[in-house]
């Protein structure tokens, strides 16, 4: 196992009190559960305050654009994939502005780790309504409440057999750790989705509500039961279940095709020779 | 000299297999010897309509299309009303006896007693093209051997019989009357004059010289989203790629492809992205985030007339403005503009190999013409290929690794993560030599400074123009990309009129060193710029960049490609709207 020190200690831009913390600090245990040096791991993001989570972080990083951590991690992983990619970022940038790139990620389903920082509101930007705020909540930008309705990422990825769907509280640490070390283990396109109380700019899903709806998803649940799956992934109301809502066995996108991705394309070079043997066909 | 090729327009409706018979016809021209510049004209549609595939073909060069028409094989009747007036003296239209001439000079040939079945109707008409040009009926045989052997013998046997058919039907309506003459309905047709080349040519076109470019340099990555006209370097990289290990993903929109190219590229593979004006839009953001990480990114930007949609399918040169200020923010970064297939696969090298050097978004600029113009090819040198700049896979000092550390050259050693025990921080977002987000506006500075100090890296790299013709012209004509060919033979005609002309010709466009083009514009009395688009955007660049104003600037934005004849006859009109642009 390697020590939790390994993965450094910085100081952030966060505000006192926010979930990132406890995610952070979830997310450096569980790499040190799966004996993952920094070197190792790769995290990519996009913008907002959840992006910058690889910045407080030993590993290795790439923190692009708003909403497209995404296709630079599947990237990453089609170039390499002995790296263990993270795609790590919050609500607006996973299911907004980057949610084309969530359902195509759902349905490649490259091996990697999809950590959302669900806070259910834009805080960087200073609390305008994200898809997964509950319609009719008030915000500055929203005063006669939220007209849409909400997103619901883990349903949708129930419904698109994504190999492992998780819902999780930033709060319950351990149980975060323990279901980020599950996701990285399974083979595919793994989505754990992180409840976290923004105190700054969301002042009805705190530390108290979600205290009082979350419980953890006990042993007499099967997250192979698809059906089973889908209806606790549409609790989210007075009671929020937490825990791996789903566990499928899609084949991963890298072991159907056929080329490429054997070694890291880093160490490939091309071969001329068998360049000009494709190039006599054209003459 | 202009006159010695011969132009055979192909027209129908799509779905009709002209391209397929067109392909059939120019390949066999190529391995017969003859040198070949295919054009392809279409619409927006699946089915019907109107397309054209030209080929205009000679024993010396051919640069670009020629607007007068030899042998029109008009596969409907709208073929032949739409391009009957094009035929040169001599010229000869095939149709169908269905259709009829409409008192065209021609041929009209028996499909229907020809062909047994629909299917063989394109091999007739070959069977009745190559008798009318004089090529060696081997040559389209060998063809339809190789086309149809996976389709088995019995496919291959019908299709040579009604080719061979077609060919004695069409021997029967010719009598020689000298060498190289024949008649045919009483309407002379000459045939090809022979060939003499030996050496062996390859047939492709400039989006395939691309993609062969790129796999040279090691290109290992593409995503892509569909985009006429630039699919088809991602085509070429599915289809020839998979052999050489290039993975090749359809992303599902263009800000997905960049950004995929982008994170690929930071875990060491290299990448290229091509697409067409409205997916570049898309993708400008990304450019940016190559700019600000540092990620070598290649981008192939085909170019179709805009603004918006456009002309899908037609051609022009309007997006050279975009390619040189896309993406917010000051970086550098590298515009190439091949002008044949031989440029389109050197300077894509090139891009690769700059790209990595520099670590820069660069882009190779081209356009619907050059895409589809299949040619002949001289074969590519693979074995005298300067090598590729490589990034490093681990350090010395892996603790002490700074992914962007300060540097003279502006270059700082680019490593691949996972390779060792450094790591890779890569951010967006203004940031230390170390790659961490920072708002210490001092280093702000330095890092826009030490990025921007590798513009002189790009500039001392730039590929000068190509100068061609007399040293003190009476004209000089200066084009970029795909128009070179163009005026390369409307040069070749002024001089046979007896003017002293130049040419020069820009492969890449930025940077821009004065150096290599404003002493040649001083040493001619006139300086016409020729570019595809309706602003002149070269012209422009030039004046921003060196103070030169151009007197006059040859446009075309109606979606076709320049021509010699559309040049020159702008050339000489004085009755121009404004004193540095010529409106057609």
């Amino acid at each position: 196992m390697i020590p939790i020190e390994q993965y450094g200690d910085f100081e952030t831009a966060w505000c006192p009190g926010c979930g990132n913390f406890s995610i952070l600090k979830a997310l450096k245990k569980a790499l040190s559960l799966l004996d993952l040096a920094p070197h190792q791991v790769l995290v990519c993001s996009g913008i907002g305050q959840a992006a910058k989570a690889p910045h407080y972080l030993r590993c290795n990083c790439f923190n692009g654009l708003h909403g497209r951590g995404l296709p630079a991690a599947q990237g990453a992983v089609l170039a390499n994939t002995r790296l263990k990619v993270f795609a790590e970022s919050g609500d607006g940038c996973s299911y907004g502005e980057g949610g084309n790139h969530f359902l195509a990620a759902m349905r490649r389903n490259l091996t990697m780790t999809c950590l959302v920082h669900d806070n259910q509101i834009y805080a960087l930007t200073k609390g305008q309504a994200s898809p997964t705020t509950a319609q009719g909540q008030t915000t500055k930008f929203q005063p006669g409440g939220v007209p849409a309705m909400a997103f619901n990422p883990v349903a949708v990825a129930v419904t698109m057999d994504v190999p492992f769907v998780a819902r999780a509280y930033a709060a319950e640490i351990d149980h975060l750790a323990d279901l980020i070390v599950q996701a990285a283990g399974h083979p595919g396109f793994a989505l754990v989705d992180i409840l976290q109380p923004c105190v700054s700019f969301n002042p009805v899903n705190t530390y108290a509500w979600y205290k009082e709806r979350c419980y953890k998803l006990g042993p007499d649940f099967d997250p192979t039961d698809r059906q089973a799956a889908m209806e606790k992934a549409q609790e989210f109301g007075d009671r929020i279940p937490i825990g791996v809502i789903y566990r499928g066995a899609r084949t991963p996108f890298e072991e159907r095709i056929d080329h490429g991705v054997q070694r890291p394309l880093a160490t490939s070079r091309p071969d001329l020779t068998l360049l000009a043997e494709i190039l006599e066909g054209y003459a | 000299m202009p006159g010695s090729s011969m132009n055979i327009v192909i027209g129908g409706e799509a779905g009709q297999g002209l391209v397929t018979m067109g392909e059939f016809l120019a390949k066999a021209l190529v391995r017969a010897g003859y040198e070949v510049l295919v054009t392809q004209d279409y619409q927006s549609r699946i089915r019907g309509g109107h397309n054209t595939y030209a080929i205009r073909v000679a024993p010396g060069t051919v640069r670009c299309p020629r607007e007068s028409i030899d042998l029109l094989v008009a596969l409907d009747a709208n073929s032949l009303f739409l391009h009957a007036d094009r035929l040169a003296p001599g010229g000869l239209a095939l149709v169908d006896l269905a259709i009829g001439l409409n008192g065209a000079p021609g041929l009209m040939i028996p499909i229907k007693d020809l062909c047994p079945k629909p299917i063989f109707e394109n091999v007739a008409a070959l069977g009745v093209i190559v008798r009318l040009i004089g090529l060696a009926p081997s040559w389209i045989e060998g063809l339809i051997g190789e086309a149809f052997r996976k389709k088995g013998d019995d496919v291959v046997a019908a299709n040579l019989k009604v080719f061979s058919d077609a060919s004695t039907w069409a021997k029967d309506q010719l009598t020689h009357d000298g060498p190289g003459v024949q008649s045919a309905k009483a309407v002379k047709f000459s045939c090809l004059a022979p060939s003499s080349r030996s050496e062996k040519r390859l047939f492709l076109n400039g989006n395939e010289a691309i993609a062969f470019g790129a796999m040279a340099a090691g290109a290992n990555f593409c995503a892509f989203y569909p985009m006429t006209p630039g699919t088809s370097v991602a085509a070429t990289l599915i289809s020839e790629g998979g052999k050489m290990g290039v993975l090749v993903e359809q992303a599902e929109d263009e800000i997905a492809a960049i950004n995929m190219a982008l994170g690929a590229s930071y875990a060491g593979a290299r990448v290229i992205v091509p697409t067409a004006g409205g997916g570049f839009g898309l993708m400008v953001e990304g450019v940016s985030l190559a700019g600000m990480t540092e990620t070598p990114v290649v981008v192939v930007l085909a170019q179709r007339p805009g603004p918006a949609t456009g002309l899908p399918t037609r051609t022009g040169q309007g997006d050279l403005n975009m390619a040189l200020y896309a993406g917010h923010g000051d970086f550098p970064r590298a515009v190439f503009t091949p002008g044949t297939p031989e440029q389109c696969f050197a300077l894509t090298y090139r891009a690769m190999d700059q790209a990595e050097k520099w670590q820069s978004p660069v882009f190779v600029l081209t356009d619907q013409f050059l895409a589809d113009s299949s040619r002949s090819v001289v074969p590519f040198d693979l074995s005298d290929l300067s090598p590729v700049a490589d990034p490093g896979l681990s350090p010395e000092d892996p603790a002490g690794y700074e992914r962007y550390a300060e540097t003279p050259s502006g270059v700082s050693p680019r490593l691949i993560p996972g390779f060792g025990d450094h790591l890779v921080v890569s951010c967006g977002d203004e940031h230390t030599p170390d790659g961490h987000i920072t708002e210490d506006l001092g280093v702000r500075v330095r890092m826009v400074d030490k990025r921007m100090r590798k513009a002189s890296g790009l500039m001392a790299d730039v590929v000068p123009p190509d100068f061609t013709g007399d040293e003190a012209p009476s004209i000089l004509l200066v084009c970029w990309g795909s128009t070179h060919g163009a005026v390369l033979d409307a040069a070749e005609k002024l001089r046979f009129g007896g003017e002293i002309v130049a040419v020069l010709h820009f492969g890449q466009v930025w940077p821009l060193d004065p150096d290599q083009f404003l002493p040649a514009f001083t040493h001619a009395k006139q300086v016409v710029m020729v570019e595809g688009n309706h602003s002149g955007q070269l012209a422009k660049l030039i004046r921003q960049e060196t103070g030169y104003a151009f007197k006059k600037v040859i446009t075309r934005y109606d979606g076709l490609p320049f021509t010699a004849e559309y040049i020159l006859a702008r050339l000489y009109r004085t009755s121009i709207p404004s004193p540095s642009k010529e409106i057609s």
